[in-house]
């Protein structure tokens, strides 16, 4: 018979709510640091959100950047920038928005392109208006939002308001410092930046919800238990499934980093991050939360594995 | 939990065979599926622009200008109606998006009234006692004006898209006042934005011989409007009688031709209603000149030497080949209500568009053996089970992006690759929850039965909070952003299916053959 070759034996035996403070300091420092930066330093929006022109061109043999760049800056186009792209024969060329309407646009666009000569292939050209850019912005935001208020309403809806509020606040910090990490590193911010965080959002709420239903569960079981020993006994008896699960789903998404190409960086580079963070703040936010705003130690909240003969049992206590 | 009815099993089955056969279509080339027998499955998943490659324009309809310019023609209708009428007022103008006047006689308002709603019955009246009227567009009325004027906007876009034989176009309304356009295979949108960007409002006027174009002596029945005539030097003007002989409404047929000169000149065929207007006007005004208004500028001004009764026609003037055909598509199509403002545009190659599909489907292929290597090492034959679930969940999600009409893109993909990560979450809660009661020292059947009742709460509630934000995502977000949005969704359902009833199917299986003693985990 196929047997597993590496086995979890033991449950861990560690005490995370020694190491819970720390954690807070680490988050707090972390929170106000992406803060600091996304203020200071902003985010490199990509045209999507900014508007302007992007052109990713193919040239025949290595580009020769500094030679492009001497060329088009010429144009009077106010600031277009080159970069390298992936291969070396790949570049992404953006110029600023053009004062003047469309047209402008497109003329500029056409001069790079007359400016360059035959011979580029041209991948991609986008032209983003900026009050397009405006709506997407504000559209993000909005759905960075009601996402968060979501989640925390559907784990007030399963659970009750305590785990609400933790699953609230690690996911926000999860955000927040996504969008600082962007800030930092000055990753192109773009539209399919913004499908990452949403998506860390909802992976670190998945990975709160597990721990969440052991401390749950655990609460029931031992209903004398101290809270300290109830949190730290659920995060160690589910800590191999954390494990095993940021694994896999760190696995697909380094093959998407390594493999999926120059496009889904921004993406995968988000998601990295993300499957990390939400990790961590699971087990050292979520999960210690629940020690400051103690939930009710008789939980009414209907449990899927609670019996109706079970309910009658607490009932029949409670009375 | 460990009991599967015969109708369950077979449920189960029927639905992983139905994945495996839907999403097969998808391995082979297009062309390839095109030559199969009809009884098989041949549908494959869209896929987006930025994979297929092609051109994607978003417009904005100009709705200020289609009022601005109705504000004007109620101007004018008020003008007329109040000389005839002898009705006097002062301070006649538009202001933004209301006209304003101030009668001399107060108390003929309600003579006023009629005349309004004679003039245009969409607007809303406000008085004041001392003779201060102001007009404005009711608000329902504005709603009704934007989507008709939107909805012919789209008919005529699609016109005019059609005449350049684009195959499979997407022409869609977006939000209120905007319209979506998909291209794809189109590399170069230049064409089509050249089309678009001209409303082709012709109309036929007279000249207004007598009056000069200096400002304050265009008499009020006339308007200066530019000379683009092609040999006219650049700023001239010519004034012409407001009063519209023919539009170009009537016209049946227009096409790019040369004149006698071997220019480029656009040859046009009015209705019959248009012909016998053009005719009696033609007929009348013999020995003057008329105007081809063509968007408020003048393209042409010949001068009738006899009456045309043909109902056809030739306009010269300053055409390149390409415009004279450029104009004769936008006359055959139809003049847009609107000017369209273009917002935004974004092209992708052929090139790009292949490249992106191979990169993702090699992202997601690694990311397939890495996650199935992996649970062969912590889970021996479980995790033989999980990854027999993971292929069923992956066909499954091609099949049901297939049959949904979704269309692919490449954060799609990404989404994807991402998923079946995640999918595997579901076989590991249940593998650990085994675990836990095998340690707690509970039977085989025992465990396993309590491992898959306990874990599922946990899987549900997890998987849930992951579809509110595809959800989210799906509904507030736009264009990459919505096709993660799909695959995120649908593989949260798929795995919700294929890592509980597809592995507990594999674990009762197993179970019922070999009888074990000890669960190999």
């Amino acid at each position: 018979m196929l047997r597993p070759l590496i086995v979890i034996k033991r449950i861990p035996n560690i005490d995370f709510m020694g190491l819970h403070k720390l954690g807070f300091l680490f988050s707090a420092l972390l929170t106000i640091g992406s803060i600091v930066l996304f203020v200071t330093q902003g985010l490199n929006f990509g045209i999507d959100f900014s508007g302007g022109t992007l052109i990713e061109a193919r040239t025949q043999g290595p580009a020769h950047l500094a030679e492009m760049r001497s060329t088009l800056n010429d144009l009077g186009l106010g600031a277009v920038s080159l970069q390298g792209f992936g291969s070396p024969d790949e570049v992404l060329i953006r110029v600023a928005r053009q004062p003047g309407g469309d047209q402008a646009q497109m003329a500029a666009v056409t001069k790079v392109k007359q400016a360059l000569g035959n011979g580029v292939d041209y991948r991609r050209t986008e032209v983003v208006g900026p009050e397009v850019g405006g709506e997407l912005i504000r559209a993000g935001i909005v759905a960075t939002i009601l996402a968060l208020f979501a989640i925390a309403a559907y784990v007030w809806l399963r659970f009750e308001w305590q785990f609400g509020v933790g699953a609230m606040l690690s996911t926000l910090h999860d955000t927040i410092t996504t969008v600082g990490l962007f800030s930092l590193l000055q990753i192109e911010f773009n539209l399919t930046t913004l499908a990452a965080i949403l998506t860390i959002a909802g992976y670190s709420v998945n990975d709160t919800v597990v721990i969440y239903d052991r401390v749950r569960e655990t609460t029931r079981k031992y209903k004398t238990m101290d809270f300290r020993t109830l949190i730290n006994k659920s995060l160690n008896e589910t800590l191999s499934r954390t494990i095993l699960t940021v694994s896999t789903t760190a696995l697909a998404v380094l093959s998407l980093l390594v493999f999926g190409g120059e496009v889904l960086r921004g993406f995968s580079v988000a998601m990295l991050w993300g499957v990390v963070i939400g990790t961590y703040s699971s087990l050292f936010i979520a999960a210690p939360i629940l020690y400051y705003i103690r939930p009710r130690r008789t939980s009414r909240a209907k449990g899927p594995e609670e019996t109706p003969a079970e309910a009658a049992k607490q009932k029949q206590k409670v009375s | 939990m460990l009991y599967f009815p015969k109708w369950l099993v077979a449920l189960i089955l029927g639905i992983c065979l139905a994945g495996v056969v839907l999403s097969v279509p998808n391995l082979f080339s297009a062309q390839t599926v095109d030559r199969w027998p009809n009884f098989l499955p041949k549908h494959q998943v869209n896929l987006g622009l930025d994979l297929r490659g092609g051109s994607y324009l978003l417009y904005q309809v100009d709705m200020r200008s289609v009022l601005n310019e109705r504000l004007d023609n109620v101007l004018d209708g008020l003008r007329n109606e109040f000389r005839t009428a002898k009705i006097g007022y002062v301070d006649l103008g538009v202001d933004h998006d209301l006209i304003h006047f101030t009668l001399r006689q107060p108390e003929r308002m309600e003579e006023v009234r009629g005349l309004v709603r004679k003039v245009d019955p969409d607007l809303a009246i406000t008085s004041g006692a001392d003779g201060t009227v102001t007009l404005k567009f009711s608000e329902v009325a504005l709603t009704r004006i934007d989507q008709q004027i939107v909805d012919q906007s789209i008919e005529i876009v699609r016109r005019r898209i059609d005449e350049t034989g684009t195959k499979e176009p997407s022409i869609q309304r977006e939000g209120a006042d905007r319209i979506v356009l998909e291209l794809p295979g189109i590399e170069n949108p230049d064409f089509v934005k050249r089309i678009l960007g001209k409303t082709a409002k012709m109309t036929f006027q007279l000249v207004d011989e007598n009056a000069s174009a200096a400002p304050g002596h265009v008499p009020p029945g006339s308007i200066a409007l530019p000379l683009k005539d092609g040999h006219s030097p650049p700023g001239a003007t010519i004034v012409v009688q407001k009063r519209i002989l023919v539009s170009g409404e009537t016209l049946t047929d227009a096409q790019a031709t040369f004149d006698q000169y071997g220019a480029p000149a656009v040859d046009f065929k009015f209705d019959t209603v248009g012909a016998r207007r053009f005719g009696d006007a033609t007929k009348a005004n013999v020995g003057k000149r008329f105007a081809i208004v063509l968007d408020n500028a003048v393209i042409s001004a010949p001068v009738i030497r006899e009456p045309i009764l043909g109902g056809q026609g030739i306009i010269t003037g300053s055409f390149t080949s390409q415009s004279a055909n450029d104009l004769a598509l936008q006359l055959r199509a139809g003049a847009l209500p609107a000017p369209l403002v273009p917002l935004e545009e974004r092209t992708v190659g052929p090139g790009l568009g292949a490249d992106s599909i191979h990169a993702g489907a090699l992202a997601c292929i690694v990311g397939v053996i890495l996650v199935i290597v992996f649970m062969v090492i912590f889970y021996g034959l479980f995790g033989l089970f999980a990854n027999v679930a993971l292929f069923f969940n992956l066909c499954l999600m091609m099949a049901s992006l297939t049959v949904l009409g979704a269309t692919l893109t490449l954060p799609g993909i990404a989404g994807i690759a991402l998923t079946l990560g995640m999918a595997v979450d579901a076989n590991v809660l249940i593998y650990e929850r085994i675990r836990e009661e095998v340690r707690g020292g509970r039977s085989v059947i025992s465990s396993l039965h309590a491992g898959f009742e306990r874990a599922f709460g946990t899987i549900f509630d997890s998987h849930l909070t992951t579809l509110v934000a595809g959800f989210l995502m799906f509904f507030l977000g736009s264009g990459p952003v919505k096709g993660f949005a799909v695959t995120l969704s649908i593989g949260v359902v798929t795995s919700l299916f294929s890592a509980i009833l597809v592995t507990r199917l594999q674990v009762v299986t197993w179970l019922r053959r070999t009888k074990p003693k000890a669960i190999p985990i």
